[in-house]
């Protein structure tokens, strides 16, 4: 289910500010933001966010195929590592 | 011999389900389609008339994509969400589930079947 049309996008307001304000600038910086469920608008393109995942500010660049996606989408918060095994612990063991 | 967009369609069949064997159109398609050609969605395949197979297969033409270009649309789709580095490209590329189904078991739609885990004792029956 998508959201509704009537009610936009949504975007943190304090973000939508934030990048409002860079965009009157021409100086360009990182804004970093937890809102990880913002939506990027057309106006983010060419910033590069510092997305929160949980640990630290994953830096994002939007370009114009991201518009429409979620910033979290970009910034993962799990990470794995492979299995545990005779493999992985042979390779720890003697690296190459 | 009714031949649509590459395709060719089961001759003993009636169009409705026929026009289905094309990539790219559902049941919902085939009948709209039947609808705006004007063509009996009962007629078998083999019974269609030249002019009513031309109509349909200009009807096709212009107002669905099938076959390959639908088949290139949807992996450029997945490309693009590949190229951006988005979540749902990186499950793309792992050939796991894209829509936060739960992997710890099933998912085998997407994985494959099941291989074997080196070193992995099986589970004795009590």
């Amino acid at each position: 289910m998508g959201r509704s049309i009537k009610k936009g996008p949504y975007v943190q307001e304090a973000l939508l500010k934030k990048v409002q304000v860079l965009n009157s600038k021409t100086g360009k910086q990182v804004v970093k933001t937890w809102s990880r469920a913002s939506t990027i608008l057309p106006e983010f393109v060419g910033h590069t966010f510092g997305v929160h995942n949980g640990n630290k500010f994953v830096p994002v660049y939007v370009t114009e195929n991201m518009v429409g996606h979620k910033l979290g989408e970009f910034s993962p918060t799990r990470v794995f590592k492979g299995h545990s095994g005779k493999l992985v612990a042979d390779k720890k063991a003697k690296p190459e | 011999m009714a031949r649509i967009s590459g395709v060719d369609l089961p001759r003993d069949k009636r169009v409705e389900i026929g026009l289905t064997y094309i990539f790219g159109i559902g049941l919902a398609t085939s009948q709209r389609l039947l609808g705006e050609t004007g063509v009996n969605p009962n007629t078998r395949v083999r019974d269609l008339s030249d002019a009513e197979v031309a109509r349909l297969r200009q009807m096709i033409e212009r107002s669905v994509r099938v076959e390959g270009s639908l088949r290139t649309e949807i992996a450029m789709n997945i490309k693009r969400l590949m190229d951006i580095g988005s979540y749902r490209g990186s499950r793309h590329r792992k050939g796991l589930p894209v829509r936060g189904q739960r992997t710890h078991t099933n998912a085998r739609t997407k994985k494959g079947p099941r291989r074997a885990i080196a070193g992995k004792k099986k589970a004795t029956k009590k």
